[in-house]
């Protein structure tokens, strides 16, 4: 198909363009909210919000249907506290690098982005790592998803919740490979900004999923 | 400097050269063109409404007499589910997706949606998803458990096969979709609307397109949740629904009409927009109370989401939350009273003259308020367990979803048509099609009220002669066909004012917004100048606006240096950056497709298959995100 494309892969724009209007220059590139990416992230994550909450008001639905006293039910053990903290230390810590990571392209730092956003994609991917290797296996000698209702929600929720790790670092990796090839700058860095915000949010929900998963059975 | 951005130059590229599409058939699948894509929305949303209509009248059919055999039970279950969900989710909400990809940005003075390719996408999605649902047919595994699908009938227990897997897998499919468009939407109405149109000089219609995807952002999601929770139950032994593993069948029912009443206002909501946009246009009066239709159209859209237990009376609820609900299921009627009184006050001030579009507002007033009567009789708890899933509610809200939307839609399309395509429908023949469908639909949907209180349940395959329904339904059936004949006729204005319509010039009606202020059908970039507007009613109160380009003298921005819009700020809608748009791409139909391949390999559990389909899917989002010109879309 005969679509032409400019290919520039580095932006020359100037970051001000004319608009026809007498006199008037305007920013000919936006990464926060005068941009349209911002909003639609935000939306993105709004959507996203309602899932995990619908998730989890499914969770205590059918806790409180459970009755008081059936939490875990009878035979299973109230979670293990200590790997899933150490696993939060770390997820929650992989949110500053990314945070720098987004501040040092407004400064126009490529180092730091580079940095920054390498050492968040380390830390999450340890993060899922330790899930997937060492808590998965330890909690299905206890239950399984098949085992009742409480199995169910406990790999539903943070089964969703490390899917989005998943996805999270996929787009690390997207952003990374196209910092190394120098494709930010002090004005066109959206991607990064909109990947940090993303991020934080998978960091931020996983507080409630801790509380809700790990932490209420034990109240 | 090495790109020179310099609009007054004569050097610059021509508007044609930096809009132009690709032309010819191909280019309908790399389309980013918001009106190619409200286009290819509508027409496909129609042609669910046709298979959905045929799905209806097949039931009708079979109930036209007692005990006939036309089809199986087996089928009429599987009839009344498709008829259900495709009428929901494959043509009501798209139908609306498609009149405001259309409109919304020519309304807000746009000269695209916020993410063209977002909104290919959003198409593709929607198309491949109702083509996931129906080939359901082809393997005769067609959903059978009703469009609320109440488990545990749709349970593994109860319904073994794959039928309810299409259910679930195509429902999680259609919502990605729709929530992509919405949040489309709301960026766009947000941040795109041209300079002067502040948050109070918004078109009514346009508020009704943001409640609608404000309610998708914040509904729909419980809806994934319920189908995802469904699937791994079905497919992978989890248990969420069924009492002997600690999950409670009630669950679902939440779930579902915490989205399900809420999605009624989502299709509502833009329909009594699509009405206050045209009477003022047929009485020739601004809108009486514009602000209190807005702050309804939000209020409707609110307290859409505190009701939802008022489809769950029957299932023995404790009595308090009942009581609560029933309340406040008695006050939405409210928003909707005020704007009803709005229009018909806006009626009486003006000289409503009665075109095509005008009858069908008026033929929508009156079956509207029969249906809303008829809902608040519902909040009434001992009522509605009289007439609980009788055909009572049948009739119910065939009112409010025939009547609150396809008469508005139906005056929409000969109100905009024009606007679209260049040419005028028909007139004598739309009002034929106006007066049959209006009889057919009061001929089928009126008996049932009758037929309900007979104690008729709904969902029944046949029925005994000598219960007193004979008759009713023979009339109802009857009308249902009157009714397909109706819109047939506007099917049939459509294709024949292709060729004969009358030339529409750029104002046939004498508008009052802005997609009147441009050719029909409107160039690729809408406007030779992005106006600037002082008032609600822009082409009443600036005249030149209807004289072509509004000079950047009194306002209007070129934007000449490139694939260029505008982004303006939230509240007063004044200029704060210039946006690079992006150009005809085939990624957003290259992932759909990896997407059905993916949901095919899921429901007949062929992982290879559907890891197939996702590495298609990934594929177009790479091809999508990486940067290849100066778009700053993400
Ligand atoms: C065009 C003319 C239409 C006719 C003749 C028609 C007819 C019917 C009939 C006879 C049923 C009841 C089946 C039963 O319970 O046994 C039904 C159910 C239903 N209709 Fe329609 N309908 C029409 C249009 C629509 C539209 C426009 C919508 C929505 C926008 C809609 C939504 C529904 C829904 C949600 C159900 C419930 C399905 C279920 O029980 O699972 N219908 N329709
Ligand atoms: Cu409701």
């Amino acid at each position: 198909m005969a679509i032409t494309h400019a290919t520039s892969d580095v932006p020359e724009v100037d970051p001000l363009v004319p608009t026809g209007a007498p006199g008037e220059l305007l920013p000919g590139y936006a990464s926060g909210p005068d941009s349209f990416g911002f909003w639609g992230m935000l939306g993105l994550i709004t959507t996203e919000a309602l899932l995990f909450s619908s998730l989890i008001a499914s969770y205590f639905y059918l806790r409180f249907r459970a009755g008081p006293h059936h939490w875990p039910p009878a035979g299973i053990a109230p979670p293990e506290l200590t790997l899933p903290l150490i696993m939060t230390a770390i997820l929650w810590s992989s949110s500053i690098p990314v945070h720098l990571a987004d501040h040092a392209i407004r400064r126009g730092s490529q180092r730091g982005l580079r940095l920054g956003l390498l050492g968040g994609f380390l830390l999450g991917a340890t993060f899922l790592g330790l899930q997937l290797i060492v808590e998965y296996p330890k909690t299905l000698d206890l239950f399984t998803p098949r085992t009742n209702a409480y199995g169910s929600l406990f790999f539903t929720l943070t089964g969703f919740h490390g899917f989005h790790v998943l996805v999270g670092l996929a787009i690390s990796v997207f952003v990374q490979i196209r910092a190394w090839q120098g494709a930010f700058d002090r004005h066109r860095h959206l991607m990064v900004r909109n990947f940090a915000m993303y991020w934080h949010f998978v960091d931020a929900v996983w507080a409630l999923i801790l509380c809700t998963v790990y932490l209420s059975p034990r109240l | 400097m090495a790109t020179v951005h310099d609009a007054t130059s004569s050097s610059s590229p021509s508007l044609e050269e930096m809009w132009g599409e690709p032309q010819g058939l191909g280019s309908w699948l790399s389309t980013v063109d918001h009106k190619r894509i409200g286009m290819k929305y509508l027409v496909t949303a129609m042609v669910f409404l046709v298979a959905g209509g045929v799905e209806s009248l097949i039931m009708r059919a079979q109930l036209a007499q007692p005990n006939l055999h036309l089809i199986s039970p087996e089928v009429y279950n599987q009839l009344f589910t498709m008829h259900g969900v495709t009428m929901m989710f494959l043509f009501a909400t798209p139908v609306l997706s498609g009149f405001g990809n259309y409109l919304v940005p020519l309304m807000i003075g746009a000269r695209d949606m916020a993410f063209p390719r977002l909104n290919a996408f959003g198409y593709w999605v929607f198309l491949a998803s109702g083509i996931f649902l129906y080939s359901a047919f082809l393997t005769g595994h067609v959903p059978d458990a009703g469009w609320f699908n109440y488990v545990p009938l749709s349970g593994p227990r109860f319904a073994p096969g794959i039928n309810i897997d299409f259910y679930a897998l195509g429902l999680i499919f259609v919502a990605i979709s729709t929530t992509a468009g919405a949040i489309n939407f709301i960026v766009t109405i947000l941040k795109m609307r041209a300079p002067g149109m502040s948050i109070n000089r918004i078109p009514i219609f346009v508020w009704g397109e943001l409640a609608m995807s404000f309610s998708i952002v914040f509904a729909l999601p419980t809806l994934t949740v319920a189908c995802v929770l469904l699937e791994l139950e079905r497919k992978f032994g989890f248990h969420f629904f069924d009492a002997g593993h600690g999950g409670d069948p009630l669950l679902w029912q939440h779930l579902f009409w915490i989205f399900g009443h809420p999605e009624v206002y989502i299709i509502i909501l833009p329909a009594l927009g699509m009405v206050s946009a045209l009477i003022p246009t047929f009485t020739g009066r601004r809108m009486v109370g514009y602000i209190w239709i807005v702050i309804a159209e939000m209020a409707t859209a609110l307290i859409g989401f505190g009701v939802w237990t008022h489809h769950m009376f029957t299932t023995g609820l404790p009595q308090v939350a009942i009581s609560f609900v029933a309340l406040s299921s008695f006050f939405i009627a409210i928003p909707s009273g005020v704007q009803i009184f709005a229009w018909i006050a806006t009626l009486i001030a003006g000289r409503p003259r009665l075109k095509t579009p005008m009858l069908f507002v008026l033929g929508f007033l009156l079956v509207f308020v029969i249906g809303g009567l008829s809902g608040v009789m519902f909040a009434a708890v001992p009522f509605d367990q009289q007439v609980h899933d009788s055909y009572f509610v049948i009739a119910h809200f065939h009112y409010v979803m025939v009547g609150g939307l396809l008469f508005p839609l139906f005056g929409a399309l000969y109100y905009w048509l024009p606007k679209m395509t260049g040419r005028m429908m028909g007139e004598g023949l739309g009002k034929w099609s106006f007066w049959t469908m209006f009889a057919g639909f009061n001929v089928c949907f009126f008996p049932m009220h009758v037929m309900g209180i007979l104690g008729q349940p709904r969902r029944t395959y046949t029925y005994q002669a000598g219960l007193g329904w004979t008759g009713p339904n023979l009339i109802s059936t009857i009308g249902a066909f009157l009714l397909g004949l109706g819109i047939a006729l506007t099917f049939w204005n459509w294709v024949w004012s292709r060729w004969h319509g009358a030339p529409a010039g750029n104002d046939p009606w004498g508008g009052d917004t802005l997609e009147w202020a441009t050719t029909s059908p409107p160039p690729e970039y809408n406007f030779e100048t992005i106006p600037t507007v002082a008032s609600l009613e822009p082409t009443w109160d600036q005249p030149n606006l209807r004289d072509g380009a509004q000079p950047p003298e009194a306002g209007g921005r070129p934007l000449l240096g490139g694939h260029l819009t505008l982004s303006t700020s939230l509240l007063d809608g004044t200029p704060r950056a210039v946006v690079f748009m992006p150009h005809a791409t085939l990624a957003p139909v290259i992932a759909s497709l990896g997407l059905l391949v993916g949901f095919w390999g899921v429901v007949f559990g062929a992982w290879l298959l559907a890891g197939v389909g996702a590495t298609v899917f990934a594929g177009g989002m790479i091809d999508w995100f990486w940067p290849r010109h100066q778009t700053q879309e993400t």
